[in-house]
């Protein structure tokens, strides 16, 4: 039977009309798979559950009773619970806190600490990891541990629905291994579970059925079973999708235009030594933490660089004396991994965004000509196929597909030959995903040099001409992409010998 | 290990600040018997007491991630009210009270106007700043309140009455409030909320957290400390003056930035800010004693709060 049911939930945020009559069911004890691109509405469908936002219209219903939370407190008092896409925790508060908050034990207003240890020790417990210690300091733990602690939170407040929103994005996979055994769990004890996830593979593995969203509608659901991911995907994206890929064009193997030799950027980079070439993209794989990213900061000169050399075309450069500037003025571009932080100025508009490592374009003596930013800007939107209505619109109303492509639309507009790339497609939706291939294999065939580290294997496959694997802070040899295959790089990922 | 110094660091660095100021001016004075006497120290301890008094109701602000600019002009304000009263024949006790609710109502508008009107604590308190000194003087009839002596001007006396207290009563008010803010920071369920506001205030609304009204709160609470820092004021003067307290507002959050406060929220001790309270007030009594002109003292103090403040930026990015 039902547990939970949706009929026509609409939601709109002044003009822009977010839900549009979704419907949704889930079953007591089932992994309900909500998948959609990003914009589709997930994530307003969520808020709404959780009691954060209260629809316009529609009606829900828990067990038969109508279900109209008008807050997140009263959203958790009946047993639903929100895990949130980025982690809600508090970082000066410890890990005990941090589970319990909003219903510690406490009497007359003050807490009872060793009651609240007492049960916080039971949730860490019940989700075998013992080892955490209750009074950490949620800012001493490295991401993935500070997911559990998120993951606790739900369990302790004994939900009945727990809401995962993309809870795998920040987890390696030994540690969504372990989410998925919770789940498991929580199946077990007849706890529903609503989860939204990019990845179909993941959602295969832990889901039974799905619901898509697409363009604020519901257009499919089902047994995930009975679906194939073909299938899944034009539901997604609206139109088939033949090719997630487009082809790859043969590397015309131009000459070295960066090479980096025995670089070290302790602690996380202890030696990287590769060749990039004209015309090619350079993927470089490995685990979240196992330096990669380092590595790129430190080329850019973002990190600092204990040593290595470091040459650009045909000249040495100092690695040790890098600055982001410099690096520009030498060619490069990069694109942070963490694009909200680093990546974009999400207050600004898209214009300045697009134009802003290299405003010259538009500006005189110290002038900007507004309107021809507008129109520099207007041709990039027009060409990534960014929906941005026009150039002037904040960065922040975009999705996080058109934020991601406004990025690589500052590298481009930057026209820098050496393009460094961290996990360009992390957390966007598909349709975004393929239309940044598309302009990263463009990229490669006007002969400029394309790096970029990925975490995403069939990315990797399907874009780079060679791979590299970085592996406890050390590079491996550089090959042909025909000469690995998934279970060499995680082989060297994971670090089998030195 | 290094870990550990960082921590040590964290915990006892404004001690240490402390310590250092005492011997430093105890080294330079030509009289360090004078300097560090029980007397001397009386005298910064009943100095300090306004500051230590808006520090301990700044500091709940400033960790649950907001500001509080309105401080000097609701000591002045709530000083003229207890004045008036008093001088109205109003019960010495009943005045002192209505100083401190009228720092409370001060507190309580700061937050409607923060949790209601979604004006930023910055803008909120500083338009309080100027709406309070206006009130002050209006109702002082812009000069000083005269009232006539009672028990209330022996709050803050250098050497009290009687001998056994040692120090001003105020000094012992202080620390008992502080001690007691301490323990419903750390203890009770309403401090885990002020915490959590400064940490991650879309984290804490997520987790249930009535989020406006912890705020609302904040600000009546530490409007009341602010009003007793105004009786005590008014202790101090003899009078209510409604011109008193310019820039005591960056007095008491210099005083909680040196403790360990960070602006940014989630971080700072009561303790930790009387600690900042007092090493300014005895910077201060200092370069005072050294003959040392008033501008000195400024930038002193000044260059200590940045200071202060680049060690904790240093200590954390270890």
């Amino acid at each position: 039977m039902s547990l939970l049911r949706l009929s026509k939930i609409s939601k709109r945020f002044g003009p822009t009309v977010a839900l549009d009559g979704v419907d949704l069911e889930l079953r007591q004890g089932e992994v309900h798979a909500l998948i959609g691109e990003n914009g589709a509405g997930k994530t307003t469908l969520m808020n709404i559950l959780a009691g954060i936002l209260q629809p316009d219209q529609g009606r829900m219903e828990l067990e038969g009773h109508p279900y109209t939370p008008f807050s997140p407190l009263d959203a958790r008092r009946q047993a639903i619970a929100l895990i949130h896409q980025e982690l809600s925790l508090f970082p000066h508060l410890s890990v005990s806190e941090n589970i319990l908050m909003g219903m510690e034990s406490s009497r007359w207003g003050w807490v009872n600490g060793e009651d609240c240890r007492r049960r916080t020790l039971q949730v860490l417990e019940d989700f075998h990891h013992p080892e955490m210690r209750p009074d950490r300091a949620v800012a001493e733990l490295p991401i993935a541990a500070r997911q559990i602690v998120e993951i606790c939170r739900a369990i302790a407040a004994q939900a009945r629905i727990i809401l995962m929103d993309e809870p795998t994005s920040s987890l390696q996979r030994p540690d969504v291994k372990r989410l998925f055994e919770l789940i498991q769990r929580m199946r077990e004890q007849r706890i529903s579970v609503i989860y939204i996830s990019h990845f179909l593979e993941e959602v295969r593995e832990i889901a039974d059925r799905y619901t898509v969203l697409r363009d604020g509608q519901g257009v499919g659901t089902g047994e995930l079973g009975s679906v194939s991911d073909e299938n899944l995907v034009a539901q997604m994206v609206g139109r088939p999708v033949k090719n997630l890929f487009p082809p790859r064009q043969q590397s015309k193997t131009g000459g070295t235009v960066l090479r980096v030799e025995d670089l070290a950027a302790p602690p996380s980079v202890k030696h990287a030594s590769f060749e990039l070439r004209r015309g090619e993209i350079l993927g470089i794989g490995g685990l979240i933490g196992s330096g990669r990213t380092q590595m790129v900061r430190a080329i850019f000169g973002l990190a600092p660089v204990e040593s290595g050399i470091l040459v650009v075309g045909n000249k040495a450069v100092s690695a040790r004396r890098g600055s982001p500037l410099l690096r520009i003025v030498q060619g490069m571009g990069y694109l942070s991994e963490d694009r909200k932080g680093e990546g974009l100025a999400v207050a600004l508009s898209v214009a300045d965004n697009v134009t802003l490592s290299r405003l010259s374009s538009c500006s005189r003596w110290g002038w900007l000509a507004l309107d021809c930013q507008r129109q520099e800007a207007q041709a990039w939107i027009r060409r990534l196929n960014i929906k941005a209505r026009t150039p002037s619109q904040p960065t922040w109303t975009l999705s996080g597909g058109n934020q991601q492509k406004v990025v690589l639309a500052r590298l481009l507009h930057q026209d820098a030959d050496i393009l460094l790339l961290d996990e360009p497609t992390r957390g966007i939706d598909i349709g975004s995903k393929i239309q940044i291939y598309e302009a990263i294999t463009q990229c490669a065939s006007e002969d400029k040099a394309v790096l970029m580290v990925s975490s995403y294997l069939p990315e990797l496959f399907g874009l780079c001409h060679r791979l590299a694997v970085m592996s406890r802070g050390r590079l491996s040899a550089t090959r042909s992409v025909d000469e690995w295959t998934p279970e060499t790089v995680m082989q060297a990922a994971i670090g089998g010998g030195e | 290990m290094l870990a550990s110094l960082s921590k040590w660091f964290a915990r006892f660095g404004p001690f240490l600040g402390l310590a250092l100021v005492i011997s430093i001016f105890a080294l330079l004075s030509d009289f360090p018997e004078q300097y560090l006497s029980f007397r001397n120290f009386r005298i910064v301890l009943a100095q300090t007491v306004i500051v230590a008094l808006g520090s301990i109701g700044m500091t709940m602000i400033i960790i649950s991630g907001g500001i509080d600019l309105s401080v000097g002009s609701s000591i002045a304000l709530t000083s003229v009210v207890a004045a008036l009263s008093l001088q109205q024949g109003i019960p010495p006790s009943v005045a002192v009270l209505l100083g401190i609710v009228v720092g409370a109502f001060v507190g309580y508008i700061n937050g409607l106007a923060i949790t209601r009107l979604h004006v930023v604590p910055f803008i909120a308190t500083l338009g309080m700043l100027g709406i309070a000194r206006g009130a002050a003087k209006w109702l002082a009839g812009e000069q000083t309140v005269n009232p006539a002596e009672t028990w209330v001007n022996q709050l803050a006396v250098t050497f009290p009455d009687p001998a056994w207290l040692l120090v001003a009563p105020g000094v012992w008010i202080s620390v008992f409030l502080a001690l007691l803010m301490a323990l419903v920071l750390r203890n009770t369920v309403f401090g885990r909320r002020v915490f959590a506001l400064g940490s991650n205030e879309a984290a804490a609304r997520a987790c249930g957290i009535p989020t406006q009204r912890v705020k609302l709160w904040i600000y009546t609470l530490a409007g009341l400390f602010f009003g007793l820092a105004g009786v005590i004021q008014m202790s101090r003067l003899r009078q209510g003056d409604p011109t008193v307290a310019i820039g005591t507002e960056l007095d008491v959050i210099a005083a909680v930035v040196i403790g360990g406060g960070s602006l940014s929220g989630g971080e700072g001790s009561i303790l930790g800010s009387m600690i900042g309270a007092l090493i300014m007030a005895f910077l201060r009594n200092g370069c005072q004693q050294m003959g040392w002109p008033n501008y000195i003292q400024e930038i002193i103090i000044g260059a200590i709060i940045v200071v202060a403040v680049a060690i904790d930026r240093w200590r954390s990015s270890r």
